[in-house]
């Protein structure tokens, strides 16, 4: 098994509480804290939705009690459309940046990393606190934003100028939109801070033994995300910044010349509207990739433990996840081909996007071959994996519809659209989260969670999810424009409110099964069975360690590691998996 | 309630170490079912719903709709073949006590050839589709189209007609009056400069009026933020960015009135945008010039 292979120096270990629990330098806790975060922040993006899903569905409806709690939200019981779109910002704002870049990454890679690559702790322990950090910051500002004057932005998550770059063009693009700005550039900041340390460590600090091609997938993932936030989020964060200058110092990085708002003339001119949004979707469809390849790494080595088999093609996954990654970069243009950019550039766009579907359904392909003559245990972890790939092939097929430029034209800024990522980054990565908390929360926090209720909440979110989003591409087909916040003013809407009934409904019952997710997490932190250091009889360095993982990992001891990472069901093998510290004789 | 449970006895096997547990069983029965339940119904809906794309009256709606259902049948194949593998593996093959999986690490040639495919059919898809588009929107409107400009504001939509001149006239933001929006009045709402003699003749009205089986070259242009000008009925969309003129061209085929809507959100009454596209007979277009454009 492991052996001393060097004296290591001794960590001085936190006394105190904060020390250990607050500004910890431990990747252990920060991977909690990013955790909890993200938890928090699914909660708060959860209840926006269900309040967008109630105008939506009942948009005549007087909600007295929900006055109460938002006074400016609602006139005489109504809610007010500026209250619906600050809702519709703040979702999308809350899930995609502190929860869908938080949990898969920031949470699970801070947490794993390490560990599955035999490190005792990241490069820069202090660089990784101070990601946290301002990524909580972050969370603030924005949750912040929701109560200043005005309320909170309205002008979608892609934040498009000039309704963003001036205060007077609606509810909430004062001071709200100010703090938006400010949270997200603060956001990008700790994202790019935290890729540093994700590449840094994963190409430095692997332990003797640990080549790259015997590190697990999600490793692969971790690594390829930290380098697509490395190239991204800067990005974001200088047309953040120029956003910024543009509201507060005179400046017109992103308005023309003669802009009339609210029948006032508006200073500055020269610049460009679409400027903004090169530079937002050269950061935004990374974004995607961003979320969903940390996911995909982990579909695979939860799939792979409980088929009890090696991941098919593992040479193949990690390649299709680097060219995923590296040509998620020359695609953004799809998100702008009725934008009024040169509708030739679109060409080159359009392929590109079909291009990277080649990778994707190598992907899905291999998880099918991963499955293919297995031995699967069917246990909460793995329902979500593979309830995973049937997402993740329903939500990706419509892609093949809105990347050509003329069927674009029909379903952009639809509901197809909405359906379409909620349905892969949306959900498909959330079922990975789901995956990813149930396989690892034994090893976390040292208890079992509990297996009928993790059934329970999957069959619900599996069965819910679809209730929910195959209806909106039934919209987006009838032509239903998205962000809208009632469908009373056109005739060809008027026949699609049943529809919304029916998914608002959905929504609700699904939404309530996750407190079957938050009962059990609680009640298995509390009452859960004994894991034991290796519950799930896997294969990689983080089931060698002691449960929950003592402060460096491998108490003083690094391992080395002599095997791939998903040697399961070898012929003449005493067990049905072979640990990677084991040596070959 | 005796009988029940003396038969419960009697069939339920007995445990034995070597025998399958139930459970697996039951979930892989279970899960392979919700999956290709999950698969037709979803491609059923898609299929042979009743929320079908909107009818069209655009000369050019053919050929993009032969383009989706093309597209809609292969991903449909692509989505029901992945659902019908993906039950299949969660039916066969699930844990058995005392059985180990296959130690398979995968097939490069399958791989190759399957990358291979998938490369072909969407490359393929892609240049179909390119040329569905480059057809609507990457020639001029032919010579002799008739010219109209949309110009979008905070919840209204505004056409403007140059008149028999066949010019567009001077406008200047500064001359903007949003309240005087007669189809007469001037500067009115697009802020027609009154000393220029261009614009003496122009029409400016809050309905798109447009003659049937003509082709029209529409002008996109915003005063303030980005609009998105969406015919459902013309399968058109086509954002409207202030600083740009954007030009799109499009035939009606069929009279009537249809509904213009705003795809890109504005503000706050983003939803409340509306604004009519009227097909006339090429007669009562002209009829409707004239009576407009005496003013």
């Amino acid at each position: 098994m492991s052996e001393e292979i060097q004296a290591l120096p001794q960590i001085k270990k936190p006394a105190t509480f904060i020390g250990k629990y607050v500004f910890s330098r431990d990747h252990k806790i920060i991977g909690l804290q990013y955790f909890f975060l993200a938890l928090a922040a699914a909660l708060a993006g959860t209840l926006m939705s269900l309040l967008i899903r109630l105008r939506l569905a009942w948009p005549q409806e007087r909600w007295p009690l929900l006055e109460m709690i938002f006074p400016n939200g609602f006139s005489d019981g109504l809610m007010k459309p500026e209250f619906y779109l600050a809702m519709v910002t703040m979702h999308g704002t809350m899930m995609v940046f502190m929860v869908l870049s938080v949990a898969p990454q920031s949470a699970f890679g801070n947490y794993f990393l390490p560990i599955q690559i035999g490190a005792r702790e990241m490069v820069f322990p202090r660089l990784n606190m101070l990601s946290f950090w301002l990524t909580f910051a972050s969370f603030v500002v924005l949750i912040a934003a929701l109560f200043v004057a005005g309320g909170a932005p309205i002008g979608g998550w892609t934040f498009y100028p000039p309704l963003s770059a001036i205060a007077s063009a609606g509810p909430g693009q004062g001071a709200g939109a100010d703090l938006w700005l400010v949270s997200i550039g603060v956001f990008c900041l700790a994202a790019f801070l935290g890729s540093i340390n994700f590449i840094v460590t994963t190409l430095t600090r692997r332990t003797k033994g640990m080549s790259l091609m015997r590190m697990p997938l999600t490793c692969w993932g971790w690594f390829t995300t930290a380098c697509i936030s490395l190239l991204a989020f800067p990005v974001l964060l200088v047309a953040g910044l120029l956003l910024f200058l543009d509201r507060n110092f005179g400046m017109s990085f992103f308005k023309p010349a003669g802009l009339v708002v609210t029948g006032q003339v508006i200073e500055g001119g020269g610049g460009s509207p679409l400027l903004w949004q090169h530079l937002f979707w050269f950061f935004g469809h990374p974004e995607v990739y961003l979320v969903i390849i940390p996911v995909m790494g982990v579909i695979s080595h939860v799939m792979a433990t409980f088929a009890r088999k090696p991941v098919f093609g593992h040479r193949a996954m990690v390649t299709a996840m680097l060219a995923i990654g590296a040509l998620g970069f020359l695609i953004w243009g799809h998100h702008m081909f009725v934008s009024g950019m040169n509708p030739r550039l679109g060409l080159a766009f359009s392929v590109l996007t079909l291009v990277i579907g080649v990778p994707s359904a190598v992907k899905t392909f291999n998880w099918l071959g991963t499955l293919w003559g297995a031995r699967i245990r069917f246990t909460t972890p793995m329902l979500f994996a593979i309830g995973f790939v049937s997402l993740f092939v329903s939500g990706g097929v419509t892609g093949l519809v809105l990347g050509q430029m003329a069927l674009d034209m029909v379903f952009h800024d639809t509901y197809f659209v909405t359906g379409h990522f909620h349905m892969v980054m949306g959900v498909a990565a959330v079922f990975g989260i789901f995956a990813a908390t149930y396989y690892w929360f034994p090893k976390m926090f040292g208890r079992m969670m509990n297996e009928t209720m993790g059934k329970l909440h999957f069959w619900l979110t599996f069965a819910g999810v679809y209730a929910i989003f195959v209806p909106f591409h039934l919209l987006g087909i009838a032509g239903h424009p998205r962000r809208y916040a009632d469908t009373l003013w056109f005739d060809f809407l008027k026949p699609l409110e049943p529809l919304h009934i029916f998914i608002t409904i959905a929504a609700f019952v699904t939404a309530a099964a996750q407190l079957i997710f938050a009962g059990n997490f609680l009640l298995s932190l509390r009452k859960g069975a004994r894991a034991g250091d290796n519950p799930w009889e896997a294969t990689t360095l983080e089931w060698t360690v002691a449960t929950p993982p003592p402060m460096e990992n491998f108490a003083g001891r690094l391992p080395v590691v002599h095997r791939g990472p998903y040697e399961y069901s070898t012929p003449g093998a005493a067990k049905d998996y072979s640990m990677q510290t084991e040596s070959l004789d | 309630m005796k009988i029940c449970e003396l038969k419960l006895v009697i069939h339920s096997p007995l445990p034995t170490p070597h025998s399958p547990p139930p459970l697996p069983t039951l979930m892989s029965r279970l899960l392979a079912i919700a999956i290709w339940l999950t698969a037709i119904v979803t491609a059923g809906l898609f299929a042979w719903s009743k929320w079908r794309l909107p009818e069209s009256v655009a000369a050019h709606s053919a050929m993009i709709d032969h383009q989706f259902k093309i597209t809609l049948a292969v991903i449909g194949v692509g989505f029901l073949l992945a659902h019908a593998a993906l039950g299949y593996v969660v039916w066969r093959y699930r844990a058995k006590d005392g059985e180990r999986a296959s130690p398979s690490q995968g097939n490069a040639r399958v791989e190759f050839i399957l990358a291979g495919c998938v490369a072909v059919v969407f490359i393929a898809l892609a240049i179909t589709g390119q040329r569905v588009w480059a057809r609507l929107r990457l020639n001029q409107a032919p010579p002799g189209a008739v010219q109209i400009e949309a110009v979008a504001q905070q919840f209204v939509w505004n056409f403007r007609y140059p008149g028999p001149d066949g010019k567009f006239g001077r406008t200047d933001p500064r001359l903007y009056r949003d309240a005087d929006n007669s189809i007469g009045a001037r500067p009115g709402p697009l802020g027609l400069d009154p000393n220029d003699p261009l614009g003496k003749d122009d029409i400016v009205t809050p309905t798109l009026v447009a003659p049937a089986n003509r082709p029209i070259s529409l002008s996109l242009l915003s005063k303030d933020v980005i609009h998105d000008f969406y015919v459902p009925a013309l399968r058109m969309k086509q954002d409207a960015v202030p600083g740009m003129k954007i030009n799109i061209h499009f035939t009606a085929t069929r009279e009537g009135r249809y509904e213009i809507a705003c795809a890109e959100l504005c503000g706050q009454f983003h939803h409340q945008m509306r604004a009519y596209l009227d097909v006339k007979s090429p007669r009562d277009y002209e009829e409707w010039l004239k009576k407009n454009g005496k003013q």
